[in-house]
């Protein structure tokens, strides 16, 4: 029973590192209909600036955070959202998803050939000394994540509901055409929730790193999972993209576990394609209804 | 019986009632008009007809069957058209090509429709009614070239090609100038004089006093009058409602 | 068609006739490549472009044709047959995925896709009894009419050209077929469609399985040309590739499958001289295509065509008896 406990921990731990990538994810969709098929490549290219700060030039930790998040929402929030992002929204989903996609090649292929194609080695953020509370042992990294996840979802969730800019965002992920006759600007937000999707992103770099090593093709397999939380928790709510990441950590976790590892995505499918097939809005997620 | 009916049709949009317990019918042969002022809910009595939206309460008939919540391409087959006040063209198509595709589904198979590529007989029908409605000349242009006054006339002419036993006209007139109100007016006239069914949506007071036979007057979602253009006009409860007492 | 049309497809079908004897055999690889791509893109084109249905199973579907010849053709099944039979079996899980799925909408129909083509690629990568698993399946034979083996590279590229002409006039007729016109009516506005009559689900569906036909067909194809498939060649990256190689070439126009084709096979092999960038360059191009013409290389087609012909074929008569005109003046 312990056994399935410490790996709940385990799987929430990484669950929360999920959800921020698809709460960056699931807010992008929101406002400004992009589905971004380079969320995953947004995860590594501020893990690997963070080896650069951290370990190349030995900054100390904060300093080196700061630059990171700073480097990754200019590249990938004002560089993304104006270069591209602008020139193709009003044409429909398509051409943005393929631009998504040919973004996602050109990161994960530039930094294999620019940098290094080998894995490079991430020191933990938070140690991993075990800790033992009433005969269940987990890591202080575990919480550590967890609870960097929750004060920054938190804070997020404060954000959009009681300030105005979160207002305008609430505005525009409703109703675009009527939030800008409103007199807000639209474009602004987009660009501020393209910034808060980098600094999620970089955020989740940071806590992931040390697990999954910092190699050019880990985005693949974290932009999926990003998807797979938002698809399974809801698209259309932050709390169904939190509470989808971390239910991805946890199947994927006991999946692991207790049947093979080789069958840790064939869970996360097959509770994909369910919710899909019953809940289509996601287990947390709102019906929309034809306008 | 009537040939459509709505009986205590409600469509609720959260706490908004949009359309409150409204019951009416039209006759065949009819031609009804449905009015109100802005916001009464007559294009949402519409679309809960039509199926577009899914209704919150009470049931809606075809010539005595249910056909609540049906898909719209059912009440297609059934013989139900309907056009928008929102002109809702297929833009990137040529003028006949919309005509055919509102009449391609009428009859046959859906097999039958890959399998047969010959269409003379309903070319034929589209080009006649093209021209009834003074639009052969630019049959072979893009919907979206139409001005605004001939695109409302093919949408008009898209409900005519599936030859339906009930049209429903949502605002026919709105925004177009006087000639082609004068043109619609005609050929509203003609057809219904030829035995169609029709239940018009319209702000031209002067249209549907001259145009309709009966009239259902909508206002804040609740039908508040029903009867004769004259009664209508003489209702001191449909003045209310269009200029407040 | 007109007569330049008729014109120009024939010079089309000279010039694929004879292609073989003038390239050496990488090339021919390549133009054979193209050729199997060129099924898979038509039948994308005709999900994505035509009924507005974003697939990323079309590596899965491509899957299913590939391990049927590879399967059945050792136990002494004709090629056709097997083909067949892979085809089908895409399109059945065509109809199986698009039923539910179109009750969802757009944008989640791509998440079901890309679901059940990870899926069936651990199915193909685990069942190693069936599919020799990561080992993959070695030595598949081209087909063979008694006598007449296609086993060489020139027989088999005629082989798959034979089965192309059949993919693309099939996709002809369907596509100028009444069929073709409702697909047109549900891209541009799915509601109108459906008043006058479509009946959404059972068109999209058809979409949905018969470019997964089309697919697994291509597959079948696919797997003699290299006489070798493991899992690797039915990745998601695959699916994207034809998503890429469909929006590249031009949604929803019968030539954009034709130039998605040829540009995403034969770019990355023109780009290779420039060594490990081809692949960053290959990328850069996706995303400046995307921003420059976002509707596709067509684009660029469509403007040669009528620098050519003086006048845009099929728009409104007005305009082009204008433009020659203007362009026989200029002349």
């Amino acid at each position: 029973m312990t056994d399935a406990f410490q790996l709940f921990i385990a799987g929430i731990s990484i669950g929360s590192i999920y959800a921020m990538a698809a709460i960056g994810f699931v807010l992008l969709w929101q406002t400004s209909n992009t589905i971004n098929f380079a969320q995953g490549e947004f995860v590594t290219l501020p893990a690997f600036v963070m080896v650069l700060f951290w370990t190349v030039l030995k900054l100390p930790f904060v300093v080196a955070l700061l630059c990171t998040v700073i480097v990754a929402a200019l590249l990938l929030g004002v560089v993304v959202k104006e270069g591209m992002v602008d020139r193709l929204i009003h044409l429909g989903v398509l051409p943005l998803v393929i631009a998504t996609l040919g973004l996602s090649m050109l990161i994960r292929y530039s930094l294999q050939q620019f940098w290094t194609p080998l894995a490079l080695p991430f020191p933990p953020i938070f140690s991993r000394t075990a800790i033992k509370v009433g005969g269940v042992i987990f890591s202080i990294e575990e919480m550590g994540n967890v609870a960097f996840v929750a004060a920054v979802t938190g804070a997020l969730q404060l954000f959009i509901s009681r300030t105005k800019m979160g207002w305008g965002m609430q505005a525009v992920a409703q109703n675009r055409h009527l939030a800008r006759t409103l007199g807000i600007n639209v474009s602004a937000l987009v660009l501020l929730t393209f910034v808060l999707n980098a600094a999620l992103t970089a955020g989740a770099a940071v806590l992931i790193a040390p697990v999954y090593l910092v190699k050019y093709d880990i985005g693949l397999g974290l932009g999926l999972k990003a998807f797979y939380a938002a698809i399974i928790g809801g698209f259309n709510q932050i709390r169904g993209a939190l509470l989808g990441g971390l239910l991805v950590g946890v199947v994927e976790t006991y999946a692991g576990a207790y049947i093979s590892n080789q069958y840790r995505d064939a869970a996360v499918l097959i509770i994909l394609i369910a919710v899909l097939l019953f809940k289509s809005e996601g287990i947390w997620g709102v019906k929309e209804e034809w306008a | 019986m009537p040939l459509l009916e709505i009986r205590s049709l409600s469509k609720h949009f959260f706490r908004l009632r949009a359309v409150n317990e409204v019951s009416f019918g039209v006759e065949p042969g009819e031609l009804l008009g449905l009015i109100g002022p802005n916001g009464s809910g007559k294009t949402t009595v519409f679309n809960c007809m039509t199926g577009i939206l899914p209704v919150t309460g009470g049931r809606v008939y075809f010539k005595g069957e249910d056909i609540t919540d049906s898909n719209p391409d059912g009440l297609y087959h059934r013989g139900i058209a309907r056009t928008f006040q929102l002109i809702q063209l297929f833009p990137q198509m040529t003028v006949l090509d919309n005509m055919l595709m509102a009449g391609q589904e009428r009859k046959g198979t859906m097999l039958g429709r890959l399998l047969s590529l010959d269409e003379t007989e309903e070319t034929e029908r589209a080009l006649k009614l093209l021209e009834y409605l003074d639009l052969s000349e630019v049959k072979d242009g893009l919907a979206a070239n139409l001005s605004y006054g001939e695109q409302k006339i093919l949408d008009f002419g898209m409900a005519l090609m599936s030859d339906p036993e009930v049209i429903l006209l949502d605002e026919p007139m709105a925004g177009v100038n006087p000639t082609v109100i004068k043109r619609l007016i005609g050929y509203i006239r003609d057809l219904n004089k030829q035995g169609n069914t029709f239940v018009v949506i319209e702000h031209n007071m002067q249209v549907v006093m001259s145009l309709c036979q009966r009239i259902v007057v909508l206002s804040q979602g609740e039908k508040i009058a029903e009867g004769t253009p004259d009664e209508i006009q003489n209702n001191p409860l449909v003045m209310e409602a269009y200029f407040g007492s | 068609m007109t007569r330049r049309r008729i014109l120009a497809l024939l010079v089309g079908i000279a010039v694929l006739l004879l292609l073989p004897f003038g390239l050496e055999q990488y090339k021919l690889y390549l133009a054979s490549l193209t050729l199997v791509y060129l099924m898979l893109a038509i039948g994308l084109n005709l999900t994505l472009g035509y009924a507005g249905q974003i697939s990323l199973a079309t590596a899965a579907m491509m899957s299913f044709g590939a391990y049927a010849v590879a399967l059945l053709v050792p136990v002494r099944v004709p090629f056709e047959v097997a083909l067949l039979v892979g085809a089908l079996f895409a399109f059945l899980w065509g109809l199986a995925l698009g039923f539910p799925a179109l009750k969802v909408k757009h944008h989640y129909l791509a998440m079901v896709t890309l679901g059940f083509n990870l899926i069936i690629y651990l199915v193909i990568r685990n069942w190693e009894s069936l599919t020799g698993g990561s080992f993959g399946i070695n030595a598949i034979r081209r087909p063979a009419w008694g006598p007449l083996h296609f086993t060489s590279d020139r027989a088999y590229y005629f082989y798959i050209l034979g089965w192309t002409v059949l993919v693309v006039a099939s996709a002809y007729w369907i596509l100028h077929s009444r069929w073709g016109r409702a697909f047109r009516a549900i891209r541009e506005n799915e509601m109108r469609a459906e008043v006058v009559g479509v009946n959404l689900r059972n068109y999209k569906l058809m979409c949905f399985a018969i470019g997964s036909l089309y697919a697994g067909i291509g597959g079948a194809l696919f797997a003699p040309l290299l006489t070798y498939i493991d899992p690797s060649a039915f990745t998601l990256d695959r699916s994207f590739q034809f998503l890429i190689m469909v929006v590249l070439g031009g949604l929803g126009r019968f030539e954009g499958p034709f130039i998605g084709a040829a540009v995403v096979t034969l770019l990355p092999e023109a780009l290779r001289a420039s060594e490990g960038l081809y692949l960053i360059i290959y990328s850069l191009s996706v995303i400046l295509m995307m921003a420059f013409m976002p509707k596709g290389l067509v684009t660029f087609w469509d403007w040669m065509v009528e620098r050519v012909s003086g006048g845009r074929p099929g728009k409104a008569k007005a305009i082009s008896v204008e433009k020659s005109a203007a362009a026989s003046k200029s002349k």
